[in-house]
């Protein structure tokens, strides 16, 4: 047996290094996995995989860009901790205009690595994928299937890297741009990335500047997000959801009520008379009804009047008056029916009907005080006076389905706004709402 | 008798063969290259130093693949444009052996699929599709990698490489095909992208600075 013995496993450690070029301390926190490294005092992207860290490249930064997690810092990102170890500034150009983002690289030695954007306070947590997505044929805007789900194309732009810091497990080079297209379906959005032949996907999950801070229990506030992001979450998809289901919930409810009532409710005629007034004729035209009794519950009393009126009016006083108490409900009401014949063909208004619902009669003897007021020179009106306890009044349910109506209509409006707002920014922006000048 | 063990002709080591049915290990002590012929044991060749790599699986990582368990018992390490991998060689419980290729802590398992027809090295281009077993894949990479060394039980002889060419190629299932033409005659892989806790791993290298 040789005196050496096997050779032990090794346990990977941590690496301090120094720039060739400045001579800088450098950590390489990803052990063998780095590929490029870049030193953070002379902006040297050097070769993590030669000994004598070459340089690969050197930039000048326009603006030194701070990372907003401080690589070297360790969070929990779906109940797995991972260290931040390297930090690019990607730019795209939008009709001349620069938009940047910022990606940073996490690492964790046995789940590998995984990443994160910011953009405008808006943050996603982006793995690769294990499949490749599936292109939906003759879809326009393009669309992609991954995991049974839809992605709708966004943007296809090319992003060129502008600023680097850290470790990186592929070849990093500032000034090299790749093309990139998003597909999103919040929350998440798919990404492919074109490098030379090769095509690289990965899926973004939508999280809050809150999440991120938590996770890596960074100081003070995260910056706000401004406008809406690509795959952000409508904050009102669910509201807007669950108030229609609310609402369907509620008009169901209203419906079931309704048949309820109508079928318990009484709708019995109380009584029925027969009149005739002579406008023609002077002096008080008022009169009394014979009693009737109202039974049951407090509750509707509906006078129904019907009239033979021919292109005419007339106007009925009415007092229900209980006999016991003295209570008097008054009401007055006009009939009226004209109708004939114009250029536009015949027309007609009014009608020799009416029926109105005294609300909230109790139980008694009542009577029918009556008077009819009508033009002299007029002559007779026959009319009925017909009244019923108990009737349903549907007009209240449609009231009280218009008033649940209103707010899921608001809600589902603003839910199209914010989707308004995605997609303006998108390669397919919606038709212009009025004029945005 | 799962485990015939020998000496190492080199060194006089204990040899001893996790599983029965290895053509190639490799010695822990003189890393002597061994083929088995018969009974005897017959070095073939030396394992210059391995590169440092920070893979997590070593020889005798457990764990478990499509409700099998399974052990880690040799390697076969390869370098390529973004540093090395490795194609880990496994033993599953049923001994049928497979492989957990490891690069940058990306997994995926894989076996042998002998006997389809497979297209000529050379001219391949990204996106192009090919169908196995009714599984359509298309060509993601073409990576063209150098051999580094080997370490303990393989299920082939494999020693004398220098540069090989893998052909790459995904499913929209998740599934993955890889065509090694590191021999005369190519050879087809068939496997799945798999998530590491989905593999139940244990008997992990130990990182510093991380549990």
């Amino acid at each position: 047996m040789s005196a050496g013995g096997p050779t032990p496993p090794t346990k990977p450690q941590v690496r301090a290094l120094n720039c060739p070029h400045c001579g800088a301390a450098l950590t390489l926190r990803s052990f063998n996995n780095a590929v490029t490294i870049v030193c953070e005092s002379c902006h040297s992207i050097l070769d993590a995989k030669d000994p004598n860290l070459q340089v690969l490249q050197q930039f000048k930064a326009s603006a030194d860009e701070k990372p907003l997690i401080p690589l070297g810092s360790r969070g929990k990102i779906r109940g797995t901790e991972y260290e931040a170890i390297g930090f690019q500034r990607r730019t795209i150009h939008v009709d001349g205009e620069p938009y940047s983002w910022h990606e940073y690289v996490l690492f964790n030695p046995y789940k590998g690595f995984r990443y994160l954007t910011e953009y405008n306070g808006h943050w996603n947590d982006v793995s690769t994928l294990k499949a490749l997505p599936e292109q939906v044929p003759n879809s326009s805007p393009p669309k992609v299937r991954y995991l049974g789900e839809t992605y709708r194309h966004f943007q296809t732009a090319k992003a060129g890297t502008s600023f680097v810091l850290g470790e990186f497990p592929w070849q990093v080079r500032v000034g090299e741009a790749d093309v990139v297209t998003d597909y999103v379906s919040p929350p998440r959005v798919l990404s492919s990335e074109k490098t030379g032949s090769e095509v690289n996907w990965s899926m973004g999950e939508y999280m809050s500047g809150k999440d991120i801070w938590r996770a890596f229990r960074l100081p003070g506030d995260p910056p706000e997000p401004i406008g809406v992001y690509e795959n952000q979450p409508s904050p009102l998809t669910s509201d807007t959801m669950s108030i229609w289901v609310a609402f369907a919930a509620f008009a169901l409810a209203l419906v079931v009520m309704m048949i309820g009532f109508d079928l318990t409710a009484d709708k019995r005629e109380i009584f029925n008379g027969y009149y005739k007034f002579d406008s023609n004729k002077r002096g008080d035209a008022s009169f009394v009804t014979d009693e009737f009794t109202l039974s049951g519950h407090t509750s509707n009393v509906e006078v129904n009047t019907s009239t033979d009126l021919n292109n005419r009016w007339v106007y009925l006083n009415y007092a229900l008056i209980n006999v016991d108490t003295g209570q008097a409900f008054d009401f007055g009401r006009e009939v009226s029916y004209y109708h004939g014949y114009d250029s536009d063909g015949s027309w007609s208004e009014g009608s020799a009907n009416d029926s109105v619902a005294v609300p909230k009669v109790p139980a008694g003897r009542y009577y029918l005080r009556v008077e009819p007021e009508g033009d002299p020179g007029y002559g007779v009106t026959y009319y009925t006076v017909n009244v019923k306890r108990d009737v349903p009044q549907y007009s209240l349910y449609a009231l009280a389905l218009g008033a649940l109506l209103l707010p899921a209509i608001l809600l589902t409006w603003r839910t199209l706004s914010f989707e308004h707002m995605r997609w303006s920014e998108s390669d397919h922006p919606p038709i212009k709402w009025g004029n945005d000048e | 008798m799962s485990q015939p063990s020998s000496t190492c002709p080199n060194c006089g080591a204990p040899i001893v063969f996790r599983w029965s049915s290895s053509v190639q290990t490799v010695c822990d002590y003189c890393k002597s290259i061994l083929v088995r012929s018969d009974l005897d044991l017959k070095k073939v060749g030396q394992v210059a130093d391995l590169p440092p790599d920070s893979s997590p699986i070593q020889i005798g990582t457990e764990g478990v693949f499509n409700h099998k368990p399974f052990t880690a018992i040799g390697r076969i390490v390869y370098e390529y444009d973004q540093g090395t991998w490795n194609e880990w060689h496994l033993v599953m419980n049923d001994g049928s052996s497979g492989w957990l290729s490891d690069a940058q802590d990306q997994y995926g398992v894989s076996f042998a699929a002998p006997g389809r027809h497979l297209p000529e090295a050379g001219n391949f281009e990204v996106g192009e599709p090919f169908v196995w077993d009714n599984v359509t894949y298309s060509v993601s990479t073409i990576t063209n990698a150098h051999y580094r060394g080997v370490e303990g039980e393989l299920p082939f002889q494999y020693w004398d490489k220098t540069d090989v060419v893998f052909v790459d190629l995904l499913s929209e299932s998740g599934k993955f095909a890889t065509i090694d033409y590191s021999d005369e005659k190519p050879a087809l892989y068939l496997g799945e992208m798999v998530e590491f806790e989905n593999l139940s791993l244990k008997n992990l290298r130990q990182f510093e600075g991380w549990s």
